[in-house]
């Protein structure tokens, strides 16, 4: 397991109040100043305040899709708790690791990787200077073994640190400078393909992207429980749905949220919810009376280890199960994911043009390796706009609200709309809306939930697919960048090899499914939870070919490429 | 607190075509001609209000209420209602529902709808009883009733306080009222409508089935000798020293209104802004 060679992983650790996630931040947006792309997971511990973190940075010429195998290098503030993170940093005798000696032994984890070891005694040197920080003259450092532009540098450091004042920005560029003149000259990093140049690229976080995504659908309503790892899409949302008109609500618990939620829609204001494992298990009952009442709205889950409070701030991809079935009785609604960073703009904010079209209920499993981590991308695509929500306008004589149509969809008074007054209701009902407890009425409402979402067209956005062959990797959110890595190193070996990373998952478009796996003879299904369970899905659904096996493994660590290459040549080894 | 003289508007009108679910001398049907004489009264256009409950004998009220209606799930009424409010405040917004679904299920929403103070009218209709599920205590339930199988010693747990639990988180309208005394009960939802914030009613409404006792309830209940207090102070000893059926409005202070503003000052194009490098 060697580091690739076209992109450059760089982990920094260090204990709370070292100011590692501010160094990630800003040299991140170093990285993007000088038009690279890049990749920024964060890991840290539970504590509240003086946790040990580290974030995982990737960058290279082409988009990053996901972590490496292993980092090339190394750079720890100090080593508190360093072993917590020592499984998340797989280094190699290739890497390099830069530490500073004022800070303690390196730990025999670290030694035994056989990594070559280089001290930055940057917290000594930072004492020479006024206002000098260790992080920033390490930042400086690195980007002179990058040999990056100092201008990039300069542009970056003036964009994140502007606001704090001169004194912090000049204290800050001085510190960089100096790392930048003291970076050891005894070690080299691979050299990164040139990037390209004039490319308007984007810094954002999947709960960012998520975020933005729901006010490009027009979600105007949000109401929510905090929860990790779902909180950064509502503190994007608090200030910026203000500022188009719309309001977030902190409601006292996921039950209240949802149920808002639901009130807001049934108002016909597109409304929107984000949270995580145990908010979505408070919300299925009201999730169910949205589904029967056919009001609109989409749940966020950014998903992390479960079951129970399980591991809140580490991700894994084991929600399927209960946003495919959580909730009682015959529910259709819609489950989505989105297959990397950016992604998460374009699927949140289709799943809500989707859910106002299809008066539906939307469940978004992203994930907190997506919704936590930043990236450099290029601009998140926007969703095709779709029919909006189909409206009683007029005065009716009688008034159906659930009358069944031709593609089930009913249209929807709202209220202050004289002449086609309703209650909405979470009993069976007849097509008036009237409580009915009558076959006929169950039967023909069920019917029509079910086909208003099984009917309709999706066009090619359920899935990304991509090659061609016999052999097809199959898999969904988070893991989809994994599996592009993996399929491209499979393809430079000579395989053939096809990708199906699916963003609809529910209903899934069977005929558009067969279609994609035309010549299909052999899959594997990747994901990151313990049973597969996108693949028992798949297979209940009777789509998979006689050879297809699964590649699950459960969080917090993340798939890595590497894995699913050895897991696919050792298969095809096999044969 | 104004005599009710002549609505402007017929109570009839309020009424929906639909036959409640009931049982025959059931209270709520007092409430329910309350509601409607109270939307008359205030002359306020069908389709702009909206009745919101959950689950309950008492919940089935907005189907026969003739303005847009929301039946939610057990003890979610107050949530929903509060969404719908403030995403659309030019709404008339009524949240009705009994015991078990405020008190109990309900019971934290109840807690927080009353400290965020949005703009509604929550009508509790109190039997001291489950009567959907047929016949179990719920919180206002004495703990010494022994009619319930579920609880065949009585509860043994003391029964909840509405008001007083209202006035502690912060309600500002809080009034008690009888299903029997509907002229009474319409100027209370009228006051309540009027207020400005959050008002809550718990309206004692027999449960003939389960509580056939409850029908001594005309002769004890009476209304309140003293004038309304807003005074958090003297309001909670009066409450907590009442006798349980005294009637009227118990507390009464305006208090900040939550409302969002729903301005729009910028395009969702212009948030873009700070992603781009």
């Amino acid at each position: 397991m060697k580091n690739s060679h076209d992109t450059l992983s760089i982990a920094i650790t260090g204990s709370g109040g070292s100011g590692v996630v501010t160094m990630g931040l800003l040299f991140l947006k170093v990285i993007a100043c000088a038009s690279y792309y890049g990749l920024m997971n964060r890991s840290s511990g539970p504590q509240i305040r003086g946790g040990e973190s580290a974030v995982l940075l990737r960058l290279g010429a082409n988009p990053v899709m996901c972590q490496d195998d292993s980092f090339h290098l190394l750079l720890a503030l100090d080593w508190f708790n360093f072993p917590r993170f020592a499984d998340e940093i797989p280094l190699t005798d290739e890497s390099v690791v830069l530490y500073d000696p004022a800070m303690g032994d390196v730990p025999p984890v670290v030694i035994e990787t056989g990594a070559q070891l280089q001290e930055i005694p940057v917290k000594e040197l930072a004492k020479t200077i006024e206002g000098g920080r260790p992080n920033m003259l390490a930042l400086g450092m690195l980007a002179a073994l990058l040999e990056i532009d100092k201008n990039a540098i300069e542009k970056a450091v003036n964009s994140v640190l502007g606001h704090k004042g001169a004194e912090v920005l000049t204290n800050s560029m001085n510190g960089i400078n100096l790392g930048f003149d003291s970076a050891p000259n005894t070690i080299s990093l691979p050299k990164l393909p040139p990037a390209a140049t004039a490319v308007s690229h984007w810094n954002i976080s999947g709960n960012e992207a998520a975020a933005l995504g729901a006010l490009r659908g027009g979600v105007r309503l949000v109401a929510a429980y905090p929860i990790t790892p779902a909180s950064e899409i509502l503190e994007w949302l608090a200030p910026n749905i203000e500022k188009v008109g719309g309001a977030l609500i902190q409601a006292e618990d996921e039950l209240a949220s949802i149920n808002m939620v639901i009130g807001a829609s049934f108002g016909g204001v597109p409304a929107l919810t984000a949270t995580s494992g145990p908010g979505l298990s408070l919300m299925m009952e009201a999730l169910g009376l949205a589904v029967a009442s056919e009001t609109p709205l989409v749940v966020i889950d950014v998903m992390r280890g479960g079951p129970s409070t399980g591991i809140p701030t580490k991700s894994e991809q084991s929600d399927l199960n209960i946003a495919l079935y959580g909730m009682h009785g015959d529910a259709p609604h819609l489950v989505l994911a989105p297959i990397n960073i950016s992604d998460c703009a374009f699927t949140s904010e289709w799943a809500v043009r989707l859910t106002e079209q299809l008066q539906a209920v939307a469940i978004v499993l992203s994930d907190q390796l997506l919704g936590q981590s930043r990236a450099i991308v290029d601009p998140p695509q926007s969703a095709p706009v779709l029919v909006s929500r189909a409206t009683e306008t007029a005065e009716c004589e009688s008034y159906e609200r659930y009358a069944l149509t031709a593609d089930g969809i009913s249209k929807m008074a709202i209220p202050g709309t004289a002449g086609c007054i309703y209650t909405a209701d979470g009993l069976e009902h007849t097509p008036e809306g009237i409580p009915s407890s009558m076959a006929s009425d169950h039967q023909g409402q069920l019917e029509k939930r079910y086909q208003k979402l099984a009917q309709y067209d999706y066009a090619e956005h359920w899935a990304v697919a991509k090659g061609e062959g016999e052999v097809c990797l199959i898999t969904w959110g988070s893991s989809s960048g994994v599996v592009a890595e993996a399929a491209q190193r499979l393809r430079a070996r000579g395989l053939v090899i096809k990708t199906l990373a699916i963003r609809l998952i529910s209903p899934l478009p069977k005929e558009k499914f067969r279609i994609a796996m035309h010549g299909v003879k052999h899959v594997v299904i990747i994901e990151q939870n313990h049973q597969g369970q996108l693949y028992h899905y798949l297979n209940s659904l009777n789509l998979l070919p006689d050879d297809s096996r699964v590649l699950a493994r459960a969080g917090p660590l993340p798939i890595r490429p590497a894995e699913v290459v050895t897991f696919v040549k050792e298969w095809c080894g096999n044969e | 607190m104004n005599e009710i003289v002549k609505p402007k508007l017929k109570a009839s009108a309020y009424k929906s075509k639909l036959k409640p679910i009931w049982c025959p001398g059931c209270g709520h049907f007092g409430v329910l001609s309350a509601i409607t004489k109270a939307l008359a009264y205030l002359a306020i256009p069908k389709e702009k209000v909206a009745l919101v409950s959950g689950i309950g004998c008492s919940s089935r009220i907005p189907a026969y209420v003739d303005v847009f209606g929301f039946h939610g799930v057990h003890g979610r009424a107050l949530p929903v209602a509060s969404g719908l409010k403030a995403a659309r405040p030019d709404l008339t917004v009524l949240v009705a529902g009994g015991d078990g679904d405020g008190f109990s299920i309900g019971g934290n929403h109840f807690l927080h709808a009353c400290r965020r103070n949005l703009d509604m009218t929550y009508i509790v209709m109190d039997n001291e009883v489950y009567g959907m599920t047929k016949g179990q205590a719920s919180p206002t339930t004495s703990p010494d009733w022994v009619k319930s199988k579920l609880t065949p010693h009585g509860t043994g747990i003391l029964e909840f306080n509405p008001p007083a639990i209202a006035l502690a988180s912060g309600a500002g309208f809080i009034a008690k009222g009888f299903s029997g005394d509907p002229n009474k009960l319409t100027q209370l939802i009228v006051e309540a409508i009027n207020y400005p914030g959050f008002a809550f009613i718990q309206v004692l409404s027999p449960c003939t089935t389960f509580r056939p006792e409850q029908k001594e309830w005309k002769q004890k209940i009476h209304w309140q000798l003293r004038e309304t207090t807003d005074d958090p102070v003297e309001a909670a000893r009066r409450i907590v020293g009442s006798d349980g059926v005294t009637t009227g409005i118990l507390f009464k202070k305006e208090l900040p209104v939550m409302q969002p503003p729903l301005r729009v000052s910028n395009t969702v194009d212009e948030l873009c802004q700070e992603f781009i490098v």
